[in-house]
C-alpha cells in the first residue's frame, strides 16, 4: 500500500554536517535509514532533517568526521528510566524485558 | 545437544564448521510467536561463531548478523538457495538495530569475532556483508583498518539479501529505507501490551479504590454496578494507547504521539458514552474523559521506542510537553470522579 513516510517532530534533531570537512564518499547515504542526505557536487548535503531519527550511523561510519549528531534511543520508557537510574537514556533491551526498539 | 537447525557439518582448510537449514520448521515458527508474546524472550539465541549456509568454499560471501534467534532464523531463510558463510556476533539475543545501538553489534565484538574463527584463513577475498541497521554500531573503516576486512553495508531487510548480490552488492534506495507498514506495527503490539502492565493494573488499582467511595461510605459490595465496569473503562484506555494508537499511527491527527493517543482515547471514550449515555452523572462522565485521555496518552507514548522514526531530541521534547498535561489530566479526573462520587 502507498503510504507517506512518517515523520516525527519538526526542527529538533542534533544533526549537523560541515561540508567543509565532506569528502564526498557517500558512507553517509548508504547507512542513513531514511534518506536524509543526498549527493551533490561531490559534498554530501541534508535534504531530509527533519527526517532524521538520531540513530547515530552516518557519524560513526564518516571516515573523515564531518557529521555530528546527538544520537541516542528515541524512546518515552528508556528516557524514563535513564531518568530514574540518573543515566543516559537506555532501553531495555539487552537480557532483560523490554517493548523497546 | 545438537540443534535442530544445524543439518550437519562441513570442512574447509581442514576447519569443521556447523551447515545451518535453510529452512523454518515448526519450533522455530512457535518459537517467533512465543517470544512475540514475551516468553522465552531473554533466552531466544543462538551461539556465536561462524556457520555453513548450503555448501560454502573458500570465495563464498559472509554475511554478519546478531545472536537473537528470530533474527537469525531470518537471515538463513533468505539465505536460501546461496552458498556462503554466517557470521554470528554475541548481542546477547538482541535483534541487529537494538544491538547496534547499544554497542554489542558493534565495531569491537566484530573486530574481535573476526579475528577468533580467523576469517582470513577461511576466505580468500576480503568483503563482509552487514545488514544497513548494523551501522548504528559499526564504524566500517575501523573494521578494515583492523582486520583489513571491507564492510559491505547490505539491505535492511534480509529479504532483500538475493536481489542485493544479484545486482552485484548495491542496495538500492528501497532497500535502504525503513518502513513501518501496519504488519510491522502489529507484531511490536503484543510485547508492548505486556509490557505496560504496571501501568495498567495501578491505574486499575487506584480507580478501583475510588469506585467504592460514596456519599454512604466506603463499600466494594456492588462489583457488577461500580467496580467491573470502572475496571473496564480503564482497560480500554489502555487498549487504546497500547493497541489502537499503533494500529492507526499514520492515522491519527499531531505528530506527537501524545496527541495521537490522546485521540484513539477519545474514539473509545465516545464508545463509552454511548454505552452508559446518561447513566452516569455529568461530572463522573467529565472525570472519565480526563482519566481516558491521560492513560491513552501516556501508554501510547510508550509506542515511540517500538517506533522506526522517532529521535531522542524529538522524545524528549514531547515527554516535556505532554507529562505535566498527562498528570493534570489524571489529577484532574480523580478529584472529579470523587465529586462525582459524593453529589
Amino acid at each position: 500500500m502507498f503510504m507517506k513516510d512518517l515523520v516525527y517532530l519538526p526542527g529538533v534533531v542534533t544533526l549537523s554536517l560541515c561540508e567543509d570537512t565532506c569528502n564526498g564518499c557517500g558512507m553517509c547515504i548508504k547507512v542513513c535509514p531514511h534518506e536524509v542526505f543526498e549527493l551533490s557536487g561531490r559534498k554530501a548535503h541534508i535534504v531530509r532533517r527533519d527526517y532524521c531519527m538520531e540513530c547515530g550511523a552516518c557519524a560513526l561510519n564518516c571516515p573523515v568526521s564531518a557529521i555530528s549528531v546527538n544520537s541516542g534511543v528515541g524512546c518515552a520508557a528508556g528516557i524514563i528510566s535513564g531518568y530514574i537510574r540518573n543515566s543516559e537514556p537506555t532501553c531495555g533491551c539487552s537480557g532483560s524485558k523490554s517493548n523497546c526498539c | 545437544m545438537k540443534s535442530k537447525y544445524i543439518t550437519g557439518n562441513i570442512k574447509v582448510n581442514d576447519l569443521v564448521f556447523p551447515q545451518v537449514s535453510t529452512e523454518l520448521k515448526t519450533p522455530d515458527f512457535l518459537g517467533a510467536v512465543m517470544v512475540r508474546w514475551g516468553f522465552n524472550r531473554d533466552r531466544y539465541l543462538v551461539s556465536p561463531g561462524l556457520y555453513a549456509v548450503g555448501s560454502p568454499g573458500t570465495d563464498s560471501d559472509v554475511f554478519v548478523t546478531a545472536n537473537y534467534k528470530l533474527t537469525f532464523d531470518q537471515v538463513r531463510r533468505n539465505l536460501s538457495g546461496i552458498d556462503g558463510w554466517l557470521l554470528v556476533l554475541d548481542t546477547r539475543g538482541v535483534n541487529v538495530w537494538c544491538a547496534a545501538g547499544k554497542g554489542t553489534f558493534g565495531t569491537e565484538e566484530l573486530v574481535k569475532r573476526i579475528k577468533s574463527v580467523s576469517l582470513e584463513k577461511i576466505v580468500t577475498h576480503k568483503r563482509i556483508i552487514l545488514p544497513q541497521l548494523g551501522a548504528t554500531g559499526v564504524a566500517a573503516y575501523r573494521v578494515k583498518a583492523e582486520t583489513g576486512f571491507n564492510v559491505h553495508y547490505g539491505p535492511v531487510r534480509a529479504s532483500d539479501i538475493s536481489k542485493f548480490i544479484h545486482d552485484r552488492y548495491r542496495a538500492d534506495r528501497d532497500m535502504r529505507k525503513v518502513k513501518f507498514s501496519l504488519t510491522d506495527r502489529m507484531k511490536l503490539i503484543p510485547n508492548d501490551f505486556l509490557y505496560g502492565k504496571f501501568y495498567l493494573l495501578g491505574a486499575m488499582l487506584v480507580m478501583y479504590m475510588l469506585s467504592g467511595i460514596s456519599a454512604r461510605g466506603i463499600s466494594y459490595r456492588d462489583f457488577s454496578g461500580q467496580g467491573g465496569p470502572v475496571l473496564l473503562t480503564v482497560f480500554i484506555a489502555y487498549f487504546a494507547g497500547i493497541v489502537l494508537t499503533p494500529l492507526l499511527l499514520p492515522f491519527l491527527p499531531g505528530r506527537y504521539f501524545s496527541m495521537k493517543g490522546f485521540f484513539s482515547g477519545m474514539l473509545v471514550f465516545l464508545g463509552f458514552l454511548i454505552i452508559t449515555s446518561s447513566k452516569l452523572n455529568m461530572v463522573t462522565d467529565i472525570s472519565w474523559f480526563f482519566i481516558v485521555g491521560a492513560v491513552s496518552s501516556f501508554t501510547a507514548m510508550n509506542f515511540t521506542g517500538s517506533s522506526t522514526y522517532t529521535s531522542l531530541s524529538g522524545v524528549r521534547k514531547e515527554m516535556k510537553l505532554f507529562v505535566p498535561v498527562q498528570i493534570s489530566f489524571a489529577t484532574i479526573g480523580i478529584i472529579l470522579q470523587v465529586i462525582g462520587k459524593l453529589i
